[in-house]
């Protein structure tokens, strides 16, 4: 018979799997042979040696905390660590509104995180082989691949559109509402002539926004009159929901999922949770991070977790980096990912949250409430899409 | 704890986004009110096409008295707030604890409110202009001699509301009448009158769906002037402007109400100042038909500084002291920045706070965590002075002298003018104007309203059109 393990000793496993992580990555980025040459140079500036120094997760101090603008601008092949050299390589882009993008390079960490979060999505409402639809930003981001390897892996085809959320953000800050708006029924034409094609699709990913556009398609008829152009025969039941539009399971992002917004889908979109829907958290520097199942008892409450050993999040006092908050306590997010393409020490995110509890399945640190910071809050325009 | 539910289709929902209602001098929380997203209110306002049909389905006879009914048990009696009742003195005190508006101006407000509902046959004759309700009932009808046709413009209508003066609500409660369902997003201070109008058309056989209460953020509110057919928003020009060339949202931002003497009439101006400083200050000075500017062809400074001798009495009042002339302001940041405003304004040469230096004192009070702004006449020497054609949340005005000959073409877009002459030849440049709203000629209070007319837009012209119909062997 399998020992099962305490919830102390997953703890105290993980955390030795962590300080593991942080050892073998800090040696592969600053060493001399494989090192990456941004990593290189900057520990020419460190007044401690971190081939020598580094040994725990929480040696990580050492480094201070990552700024993001070292990650605006180029040449970006600096990111890209010797061991990997001349392996194919992307670029992501965040941002990019006004100024210089942040951009990273990945050559395999996508299809490895969505590898990792595809072992979490329940066969039941994610059928293996089933074609998905990416309802999400297109262009230069990770996004838009890493669904389409979700679907690749997990046997099926994904159907895109496009989507720029640059754009939008212009719209909002030209306070071009309408054309805004505009630009959203674009976005969910795109999505019922896909869903009219007769491509069988059960699976999709959609930020909170789309969803909620695209279940206002769907109430008002949008697809069954998409259908009857196309001379196809609406079938018995009607599709004026998700759930009769054939959609079964929705891996979800974004901040502005809240505990409202998630209570609404569940009861007013998905048919009570007849259509599984999995909020997630992640971006282009961690990769994602998975959230405990959503439930009504649990007051629609959604928690993530990091996916460690790869990334950890903390929740820290916003004034003092070092300092975690006590569980329950709001604090600023702060990641770190820990992989052999990218090592980003104790990155400041512009999102604040309560400190979560570990549990069985994820035996570290979570975070729920995820909202962007109360500081930036006023001049940060977030969920465009 | 008070909780104020959201009414989608007039049932309570409660929901896990709340925000919290805080007393403006005590800062205890008073109440919490459930806020619903916007793709909640979107899918509420695609059923209110069912919710008009049950809404014609009721003849106006049946309405009218529905809604005078509505009047009544506004005014009178225990209504449900939440999970608790509340009377007509709990919601003034509620009112007032979190607008910071006095007691006695939340009474004056909510009687305007209780009067339009009460008087709901004259208020629709005044926007009709008499119009035999009974056609509304079938649609098409003959009324002397001509044959007439009105159609709904709309299934429902939304309204972003303020906080600042409950009196506005009279605006709106004229729409069940009219047969068209309600979406109300309410000021985040003030649910209290929507709430409890709509509390009081539930008891008087509304139907439940027609009336909706949506608490949301700005978000949810730009969803409500997307979704409904018809609207009215409620905020300053930052607020308003992007939706200025929507025929479908009339918007109510400031006012620039003003006072004109004529050249015939300048000569005897001290019999007017109390009228103007009455359409001045009367309500806190927050209202849009309150005067922000007086335009005079001589006399300005005399006339600025008797202004000032008579509103530098007006002083800080408790809340609920039944002599209180001015309102707190519930966020105390705002009257530091409006007054800094001033104060930076008045650097520019050619303008003084006449107010200020009569009463010896600063405007701005500060006391606990409440602060007012004491009135402020401010002389301008010429018309394009910045502080010329400003509108504050305080009594305040300027004091601007101008030839009666330009005085129409410079006065800009104005709410309600009050234009002190008997001078044919002005009066005619007066009626003519296209950028007064509202017209009183002669000495009348620019605050003083007449129900059976139309005023700040037309509710019954932005709900209806007039169809060409004709019918044979029908």
């Amino acid at each position: 018979m399998a020992e099962t393990k305490s919830l102390e000793v997953l703890i105290k496993d993980a955390k030795t799997k962590l300080d593991a992580q942080v050892r073998e990555v800090v040696q592969w980025h600053f060493s001399p042979d494989t090192g990456t040459p941004f990593w290189l140079d900057k520990a020419k500036e460190y007044k401690f040696n971190p081939l020598k120094d580094v040994h725990t997760f929480e040696d990580l101090r050492l480094f201070g905390t990552f700024e993001d603008e070292w990650l605006r601008g180029g040449p970006v092949q600096r990111w890209i660590p010797k061991g990997y050299a001349g392996k194919p390589a992307y670029v992501f882009e965040t941002g990019g509104t006004t100024g210089l993008p942040k951009t990273r390079i990945v050559i395999d960490d996508f299809r490895i995180d969505y590898e990792m979060m595809s072992d979490t999505l329940p066969d039941k409402y994610f059928p293996k082989g089933s074609n998905w639809l990416m309802l999400g930003p297109s262009g230069p981001r990770r996004l838009r691949l890493a669904i389409e390897h979700l679907a690749q892996h997990r046997g099926g085809i994904c159907f895109c559109i496009d989507l720029d959320p640059r754009w939008v953000v212009k719209l909002i800050k030209m306070r071009e509402i309408g054309m805004a708006n505009l630009y959203k029924e674009h976005a969910i034409e795109q999505v019922l002539t896909i869903l009219a094609g007769g491509h069988d699709i059960k699976c999709m990913f959609t930020t909170p926004k789309l969803l909620a556009a695209l279940d206002e398609a769907l109430r008002s008829g949008k697809l069954e009159d998409k259908f009857r152009q196309l001379g196809k025969k609406i079938p018995a039941g009607g599709l004026k929901s998700i759930k009769s539009a054939g959609i079964t399971g929705i891996f979800s992002g974004g901040t502005e999922f809240t505990p409202q917004f998630t209570r609404e889908a569940y009861e007013e979109m998905l048919d009570n949770g007849d259509v599984y829907m999995t909020p997630t958290y992640g971006n282009t520097l961690m990769g994602l991070a998975c959230s405990k199942p959503i439930c009504p008892e649990d007051g629609f409450k959604i928690s993530y977790y990091a996916p460690q050993p790869r990334a950890a999040i903390q929740v820290v006092d916003p004034k003092n980096f070092d300092k975690l908050v006590e569980y329950g306590q709001t604090g600023r997010v702060l990641l770190t990912t820990l992989t052999k393409e990218f090592f980003v020490p104790r990155f400041p995110e512009r999102d604040e949250g309560e400190r979560e509890l570990p549990f069985e399945t994820y035996p570290w640190d979570g975070v729920s409430g995820v909202r962007t910071f109360s500081e930036f809050a006023a001049t940060t325009v977030v969920g465009v899409y | 704890m008070l909780h104020i539910p959201a009414l989608r289709l007039g049932k309570p929902y409660t929901s896990l986004n709340k925000t919290q209602l805080v007393h403006h001098v005590t800062g205890e929380t008073i109440a919490e009110v459930s806020q619903v997203n916007g793709s909640q209110i979107v899918r509420d306002i695609s059923k209110m096409e069912e919710a008009r049909n049950e809404l014609q389905a009721i003849p106006m006879a049946k309405l009218m008295h529905m809604v005078k009914e509505a009047g009544r048990i506004f005014a009178t009696d225990s209504l449900p707030c939440g999970d608790q009742m509340q009377s007509f003195d709990d919601y003034i005190r509620n009112l007032s604890s979190t607008t910071g508006s006095p007691m006695v101006f939340c009474r004056r407000n909510a009687g305007k409110v209780e009067y339009v509902l009460r008087n709901i046959d004259t208020i629709i004759a005044g926007l009709t202009r008499g119009l035999d309700m009974s056609i509304l009932d079938t649609g098409h009808g003959t009324q002397d001699g001509r044959t007439l046709c009105f159609v709904p413009t709309c299934s429902s209508f939304g309204a972003i509301l303020p906080s600042n003066s409950p009196g506005v609500h009279s605006l709106w409660a004229p729409t069940p009448a009219l047969k068209i369902p309600l979406i109300l997003k309410p000021g985040r201070e003030e649910p209290w009158t929507p709430f409890r109008v709509i509390q009081a058309y539930l008891k008087a056989g509304i139907p439940p769906a027609a009336v909706n209460f949506c608490p949301t953020d700005h978000a949810g509110a730009g969803e409500i002037l997307r979704g409904t057919g018809r609207s009215m928003l409620f905020g300053d020009s930052t607020t308003t402007d992007p939706y200025k060339n929507d025929h479908r949202v009339e918007l109510h931002g400031p006012g620039y109400s003003k006072v004109l003497i004529g050249e015939d009439k300048i000569a005897h101006w001290k019999d007017y100042i109390d009228i103007i400083a009455e359409s001045i200050a009367a309500n806190g000075g927050r209202s849009c038909i309150n005067v922000s500017a007086v335009w005079v062809p001589s006399h300005g400074k005399e006339i600025a500084h008797a202004l000032s001798e008579k509103l530098s009495k007006i002083q800080v009042r408790a809340y609920d002291d039944p002599n209180a002339e001015l309102a707190a302001f519930a966020n105390p940041d705002v009257p530091d920045r409006i007054s800094g405003m001033i104060d930076n304004l008045l650097k520019t040469p050619g303008a003084t706070d006449v107010t200020e230096k009569v009463r010896g004192t600063p405007r701005l009070v500060k006391e606990g965590r409440c602060a007012w702004l004491l009135p402020a006449i401010v002389h301008c020497e010429t018309y394009d002075h910045a502080l010329a054609n400003k509108e504050f949340l305080f009594p305040y005005a300027s004091v601007v002298e101008c030839p009666q000959a330009d005085m129409i073409k410079l006065i800009g877009p104005t709410l309600v003018a009050t234009a002190i002459t008997e001078d044919k030849d002005f009066a005619h440049v007066l009626l003519n104007s296209t950028n007064v709203d509202r017209l009183n000629l002669g000495p009348i209070p620019t605050n003083r309203l007449t129900w059976d007319q139309p005023h700040e837009g037309n509710l019954f012209t932005h709900l209806y059109k007039q169809r060409a119909y004709q019918q044979s062997g029908f």
